[in-house]
């Protein structure tokens, strides 16, 4: 059959089939027992022309509605943020991505230099020594960090803060049931971690305390009052972060944390209906041998120039097997390479610019939501999100809101029944004060 | 000579910026007003300071760095190095796709759902099995998804005594590594001199005990398993279940399907087989397939169809949990599906018939010139063992170096583990034959170097941007970021 993917004619491949010395291609498939040989064909649809596939998927896409298309303020892990143009650009460069892991050095430095500066980005703004070359996302990020304290301190028990976004929890407690870790809730208080639990609950037995920060609900939860309370048996404090929002705030490493792992989404990568996004994973240097994934080393060829080495490796699959630190193999290297350029592109400046403008818009908008007689249930210092009652079910308001061209909030209650009626809000820097004033109008006018 | 590229850090100059953000359009609060000190940044991260063409010709620089398929032929065994072609990126960069929030309200995403929906159903109709979960992110995920799968199953049997799982010693790192994740303990079984699983050491090693197999087939030396009913029959009738590594199945497209060789739970590895592209390391994406019986424990939530639509449902009592936030990799299974759906069943077929065409091709004319340990048809992938030319003082890594002074990507060297100075060559469908001869070509060339001028080849390469680089150092004394 004639395909633009499968370039061989007939004559190539009666001239192959010549050369192997055999009649059919048939014949090379001889191997396969008839009893499990698959006769006749998949049915599964035909294919179409490239321009009638393209007509086909982009009807498909048009029945979405996109975030460019509408205002949104949902949040909940997954955000809208201005991605330089340049992002796309550079991840659009085949070099990168069609290449795979980088095994070859001496024809992979690109992949290697751009991961190594990666990595640096992320150890400066997580505060910490080490990061890894990228995880599938912060969620599964979230999880290793529990099976990596688990592993070190020879301990079973987790502490999990109930303010940690309740998918990322979710998939902790799967992955916590193959080693067999007891992973206890610790409630919140005020939208946050409730302190009081946590002193209660933590105990020699403890690998590690888990929270969030800015947590779930947005709120800045209290680190400096964490950390020694975490340090008081002999686990360590593993801390989720938005990474931009390290870009105003004081980053956990500097509270302590021992590890700290979060996703990169904000930094460059499109929401794509939640994947993919890029997992990143930043420990204490003391952790280095045991980290998950791969990590990009620095060195020196033959004749002393400086190149870059997938390093460690001591610790992975390939080498270890059964006795390696994690499973993962691929990971997410385009995304980090976009999360890279993004945070290149904004630089020093620019990234603690947009925290600062996240933080401005978000205060804006609980504001004129207070003004406009809304309940705002947690009272503590939040980034760019915050929680608002609505006294309706989300469900329905959210439905109006769409009428008007607005995605609205996360509706709280499908996690938390306690927060019934309650809307999580996220104003990044892209919602302009006149689509704040409106969602505000709005959801006021619902009130009403 | 080469050049160095700076670092990105090294280019930068305190006071230039490479971003545009809209100006600030409500009045300012003092941001030491609402957080409290202890909280608020001092020192900035030390980010780069650079302008936006510095940006593109630092990446530009990099790139002409690094190799892809699209800048020359990608052998690498195990990998399934095709083309990956470009609509899929057009369609995947569409707004309805790219710029959705996994969390709107699902009569905003009908596209998206149906899109995800369709993938399974082509996947289900693929593999063979019943039921197509699309959250996995990589193989390596999907292998743990099917195992704890399998665990779940064993245990709503009342069944806690199944703690092993059997991998063979083929068997690609991530099995046994995922079984570790999973809780298990991992069994090696030996493969026989033919290159397929020794069924009397399978015999051995399976019991009550037994949890899974996990194999791939065709295997990593690119052999079909043909015992594989037999196999089957050992591990089922003990109560163990059989686990499908799904990284081959550019071998068996149309040919053969997992669930019809007795596989209860299989991952595909979406980025390989369906052009996923591999990205420099990732992302992919990881679907599991199962059999009925393991539907109740797939990770949730599943999306269905029902008569108003599309939906997620969670309530599902029995699912292991989720194993990603939100849905999986969508935008990499848009890309998978958009292939799927420019090949059709035909195109398919054809795929697997030219990339073992292609193999055996590449295998009969080099097996003068290298090792061949396993003399048979092989499916889509070959090994070749170096064994010749390490006796000439020319080992498997230099000749996978010298190759790169021809503009090749080498082969998967050194796995699978069992054969020495192990070659993995997997030329796939999308490669036309003079690229294929062109290689061949520069095999040989390299061959007759070993023999007669082999300081050629264990210097090699020649050419690169950097030489052969000290990785004991790199891994001694690890530099892992940039400091000033
Ligand atoms: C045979 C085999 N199994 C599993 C994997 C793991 O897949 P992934 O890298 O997508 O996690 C690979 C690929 O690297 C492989 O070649």
């Amino acid at each position: 059959m004639l395909h633009r993917y499968l370039p061989m004619t007939e004559d190539d491949k009666q001239q192959m089939l010549k050369a192997i010395g055999v009649e059919s291609i048939d014949e090379l498939f001889s191997d396969i027992p008839e009893s499990v040989r698959f006769k006749g064909e998949y049915r599964i649809k035909q294919a179409k022309s490239e321009p009638e596939l393209m007509k086909e998927l982009a009807a498909l896409a048009a029945q979405n509605a996109d975030l460019k298309s509408y205002t949104s303020f949902l949040g909940a892990g997954v955000y809208d943020h201005y991605i330089p143009v340049v992002v796309d650009h550079v991840i659009s460069r085949s070099e990168f991505y069609t290449a795979y892991t980088p095994y070859q050095p001496e024809i992979s430095q690109g992949e290697l230099q751009a991961i190594f500066e990666f990595q640096t980005m992320i150890c400066e703004l997580t505060g910490m020594d080490v990061a890894n070359s990228s995880m599938y996302d912060g969620g599964t990020a979230l999880a290793e960090a529990a099976l990596l304290s688990a592993a070190h301190t020879k301990k079973k028990k987790v502490l999990l803060s109930k303010a940690v976004h309740p998918e990322y929890r979710d998939v902790v407690n799967t992955y916590a049931k193959g080693p067999g870790l007891e992973v206890v809730e610790i409630p919140l208080q005020n939208g946050v971690t409730d302190l009081e639990t946590l002193k209660k609950e933590m105990n020699d037995d403890v690998a590690c305390v888990i929270v969030q920060y800015p947590n779930f609900f947005g709120q800045i939860e209290p680190l400096k009052e964490m950390e020694p309370i975490a340090h008081s048996g002999k686990g360590m404090l593993v801390v989720a972060s938005n990474p931009l929002a390290l870009g105003g705030l004081t980053p956990p490493g500097a509270f302590g944390a021992d590890i700290v792992v979060g996703d990169a989404q904000p930094f460059g990568i499109p929401a794509q209906f939640g994947g993919p996004h890029c997992g990143y994973f930043a420990v204490k240097s003391a952790l280095m041998r045991k980290i998950p994934g791969r990590l990009v080393g620095q060195t020196t060829d033959e004749e002393g120039r400086r190149g870059f080495v997938l390093t460690l490796q001591a610790r992975e699959q390939h080498i270890r097997r059964d006795k390696a630190t994690s499973n993962i193999c691929s990971n997410q290297a385009l995304n980090a390479l976009a999360a890279s350029v993004a945070m290149t592109a904004l630089g020093k400046q620019g990234v603690k610019e947009m925290a600062l403008m996240n933080i401005q818009k978000a205060h804006y908008a609980k504001n004129a939501f207070v003004e406009r007689g809304f309940t705002v249930p947690f009272t503590g210092p939040f980034f760019n999100e915050f929680v608002i009652k609505v006294n309706k079910p989300v469900r329905e308001v959210n439905q109006r809101l769409l009428e008007k061209g607005i995605i609205g909030g996360y509706d709280l209650g499908r996690d938390y029944p306690e927060l019934e009626n309650h809307m999580l809000v996220a104003v990044t820097e892209l919602r302009t004060k006149e689509e704040i004033d409106m969602l505000v109008k709005e959801l006021g006018d619902c009130h009403a | 000579m080469h050049k160095d590229q700076p670092l990105i850090f090294e280019l930068s100059k305190p006071g230039r910026i490479g971003y545009s953000l809209p100006e600030l359009d409500v009045p300012a609060v003092d941001v030491a007003e609402v957080i409290p000190s202890d909280y608020i940044r001092m020192e900035a991260a030390e980010l780069p300071e650079v302008s936006e063409l510095d940006i593109m010709r630092h990446y530009t620089a990099l790139s002409k760095r690094n190799h892809g398929v699209d800048s020359g032929f990608y052998p690498l065994g195990s990998c399934t190095m095709k083309y990956n072609p470009k609509i899929n990126e057009n369609v995947a960069r569409l707004a309805g796709f790219a710029h959705l929030h996994p969390l709107q309200p699902e009569e905003t995403v009908q596209g998206a759902l149906e899109l995800m929906y369709d993938l399974q159903e082509h996947l289900k109709e693929i593999t063979g099995m019943d039921a197509v979960t699309l959250q996995p992110a990589a193989g390596a995920h999907g292998e743990w998804t099917g195992l704890m799968m399998i665990r779940a199953y064993h245990e709503a049997n009342g069944d806690f005594n199944r703690t092993k799982v059997i991998v063979p010693d083929t068997a690609h790192g991530t099995n046994p590594a995922s079984a570790t994740v999973a809780g298990f303990e991992t069994v090696t079984v030996k493969s026989t001199e033919e290159g397929l699983v020794d069924l009397e050491d399978l015999k051995r090693v399976v019991g009550p005990d037994t949890a899974a197999l996990m194999l791939t087939n065709p295997n990593t030396l690119g052999l079909f398993e043909e015992n594989i009913l037999e196999m089957a029959e050992i591990v089922h009738s003990a109560g163990g279940k059989l686990y499908y590594d799904g990284a081959n199945l550019n071998a068996v497209l149309s040919k053969a399907r997992p669930g019809d060789m007795g596989f209860d739970v299989v991952h595909l590895n979406l980025h390989k087989t369906f052009t996923g592209p591999h990205g420099g390391g990732g992302p992919g994406s990881g679907p599991v397939g199962v059999k009925a019986d393991f539907i109740p424990f797939l990770p949730k939530p599943t999306v269905e169809k029902g008569e108003n639509g599309y939906y997620f449902d969670y309530d599902r009592p029995q699912a292991i949990g989720r194993v990603k936030p939100f849905y999986g990799n969508f935008g990499i299974n848009v890309r998978a599906y958009t292939y799927i759906r420019s090949m059709g069943p035909d195109g398919l077929k054809a795929v697997t018939e030219y990339a073992v065409l292609n193999a055996n091709y590449m295998m009969r004319r080099l097996a003068e010139y290298y090792d061949l340990p396993y003399d048979r048809h092989c499916k889509h992938e070959f090994v070749l063992s170096g064994k010749r030319q390490k006796k000439l003082g020319v080992r498997t890594l230099d000749i996978a170096k010298r190759l790169l002074d021809f503009g090749y990507h080498p082969p998967t060297i050194y796995f699978p583990l069992i054969v020495e100075e192990c070659m993995m060559i997997e030329p796939t469908e999308t490669e036309s034959k003079e690229t294929l001869d062109a290689f061949i070509d520069a095999m040989i060339q390299i061959a007759k170097e070993a023999a007669e001028t082999p300081e050629i080849v264990q210097e090699a390469p020649h050419t690169t941007v950097v030489k052969r680089l000290d990785e004991t150092t790199a891994a001694r004394k690890p530099i892992l970021r940039y400091q000033k």
